[in-house]
């Protein structure tokens, strides 16, 4: 796969190492620290740095503004951009004000239900939806169009992603939606977290049945899990994410004090299974408020010291 | 049809205090059969109506009619010679038909009796369910005869997301995932190749959207 674009990101997986990415939830509030202190923590363990757009519905400083502040401390963000929040206007719009300062990546998504966050009683919009997210995306990019038809003066240039859940039901259509979201122009993927590593393998291998993997850079999602509960809490509660009952219990087998510990080696034994698996290219690792963790994950699994580029 | 759903009584209460000569009036149509605002409905509050009234020690008329419909002239205009009988209308019909009396008839209020909430199907007596939200350009022979935008919760053209979990959807285990019906439908009809065809991007413009929206048929005007 040639590079297409500026971003590090791809620089790095069309060298063929293997890629490490992380992110950062905004704050829930204004302060600047709030991203570049969670940013510091992991700088130098990591390719680029995703920014959640309002996770999990629940308002928060935008991923605009923090990816900006990421780009300003010289690190590589990747702008999260959901479906459910904004019309075909403003997410053009907010790609173009992402490529004014530089901001090399995107990730395509529709975003959880605002059900789930401060705002049930809000509308929401999936003007468009992921796949056309994608779509704009890369139209904007290759074309250099607006969806409109008018031309873009210095259009985006952006490394292109979008996510995908290998563990959500109907379970056939998973890598069939995997091509799709390829079809419509993902550069790359970030995974739902894997804590079932045989299912994974199995949709691996079923999306290498079909060429997929030479057609994408596939990153591998982790989440440590802190705790027993937590890993309880991601079995029931999060939709589409597959929790076997033998990581609960490794979990809940471990005295609470090192339940912490048990999670973060849980992680590093996943990514080292995982490294040698045809078609991963990389890995994302979501420590989710826990950033701090993240440069051991990386040193531990062997991922350190990252690449350099020329 | 077009599903409503009864309007809480102490809201009714609220918005016709003021009034004492007033007329509850049912539509024929959709809302008898789902039972929210059809003759026997309007017999039901108007019942429930005088006796608050009566407890309240107020003098309040509340009569009774049913149309065949309230989305159309002609109907409409069989209470012209005693609409002046009234100081309020609570019109138990649709929005349409709230909407088309009070466009009528200038000089006197009419308040919605019943909540409308969605085009949809009596799966059973006592459930309805929504299957269209009239955007105007319909795709359902692509998605094998279900309809995403109403059945999915965040009307995704090329769902699933990722939350569809045991065929349900994220935000309720009650709801259906509409892309897993879409799938089970494909799969039914020897069709899967036609998952991986992209949806292109919707033109809303015929939906709400596009502004207030009328359907003209030349061959058919006067």
């Amino acid at each position: 796969m040639s590079v297409k674009t500026p971003s590090r990101l791809e620089k790095i997986l069309a060298a063929g190492h293997l890629a490490v990415t992380s992110e950062c939830g905004p704050p829930r509030g204004s302060d600047p620290e709030a991203i570049s202190k969670k940013a510091e923590l992991i700088r130098g363990h990591v390719d680029a740095i995703n920014i959640t757009d309002n996770q999990t519905s629940v308002t928060r400083l935008c991923s605009l503004a923090a990816c900006i502040r990421l780009k300003l401390m010289g690190l590589e963000p990747v702008l999260q951009m959901v479906t459910r929040d904004r019309n075909r206007i403003a997410l053009q719009s907010d790609i173009l004000g992402a490529a004014s300062f530089d901001i090399y990546n995107i990730l395509c998504l529709s975003g959880d239900h605002q059900r789930f966050g401060d705002c049930p009683q809000g509308q929401n919009v999936h003007d468009l939806d992921s796949m056309q997210l994608i779509q704009t995306a890369r139209h904007m990019r290759d074309e250099g169009k607006f969806l409109g038809g008018d031309p873009i003066k210095r259009p985006p240039q952006m490394f292109v992603g979008a996510a995908a859940n290998p563990f959500a039901d109907p379970f056939e259509i998973r890598v069939p939606r995997l091509a799709k979201k390829i079809a419509a122009g993902a550069e790359f993927i970030q995974t739902q977290c894997i804590y079932n590593l045989d299912k994974f393998e199995q949709w691996m291998r079923l999306a290498r049945d079909r060429g997929l993997h030479e057609k994408v850079h596939i990153l591998a999602g982790l989440t440590p899990l802190k705790s027993a509960g937590m890993a309880r809490y991601m079995k029931n509660r999060v939709p589409g994410m597959d929790v076997p009952d033998a990581v609960v219990k490794r979990m809940a087998d471990t005295p609470k004090e090192k339940q912490p510990d048990e999670g973060i080696a849980i992680c590093v034994e996943s990514i080292q299974r995982l490294k040698d698996l045809p078609g991963v290219h990389g890995f994302h690792i979501m420590a989710i408020e826990w950033e701090e963790k993240v440069p051991e994950i990386v040193e531990r699994a062997g991922l350190y010291p990252r690449p350099t580029l020329d | 049809m077009i599903v409503a759903d009864k309007k809480p009584i102490q809201e009714i209460i609220e918005t016709i205090q003021n009034h004492t000569r007033i007329l509850i009036m049912g539509c024929n149509e959709c809302v008898t059969v789902c039972e929210a605002g059809g003759k026997k409905e309007v017999g039901i509050l108007a019942s429930a109506l005088r006796m608050y009234f009566l407890n309240q020690n107020k003098d309040v008329s509340i009569d009774e009619i049913t149309l065949e419909r309230q989305c159309d002239h002609e109907y409409l205009e069989e209470i012209r010679d005693r609409v002046d009988q009234y100081d309020a209308i609570v019109s138990l019909a649709c929005g349409v038909g709230v909407q088309f009396t009070a466009e009528k008839y200038h000089s006197i209020p009419v308040y919605p009796g019943v909540n409308t909430c969605f085009l949809g199907a009596t799966e059973e007596r006592g459930l309805w369910t929504e299957r269209c939200q009239a955007c105007g350009r319909c795709i359902l022979a692509q998605t094998a005869g279900i309809c995403p935008i109403s059945r999915c919760a965040k009307r995704l053209l090329n769902g699933p997301c990722g939350g569809s979990s045991g065929g349900k959807c994220e935000i309720d285990k009650d709801i259906d995932c509409g892309w897993q019906l879409i799938i089970d439908r494909l799969k039914a009809l020897g069709r899967m190749d036609a998952y991986e065809k992209l949806c292109p991007i919707k033109d809303w413009s015929t939906d709400r959207a596009g502004g207030p929206r009328k359907v003209t048929r030349e061959d058919l005007k006067q």
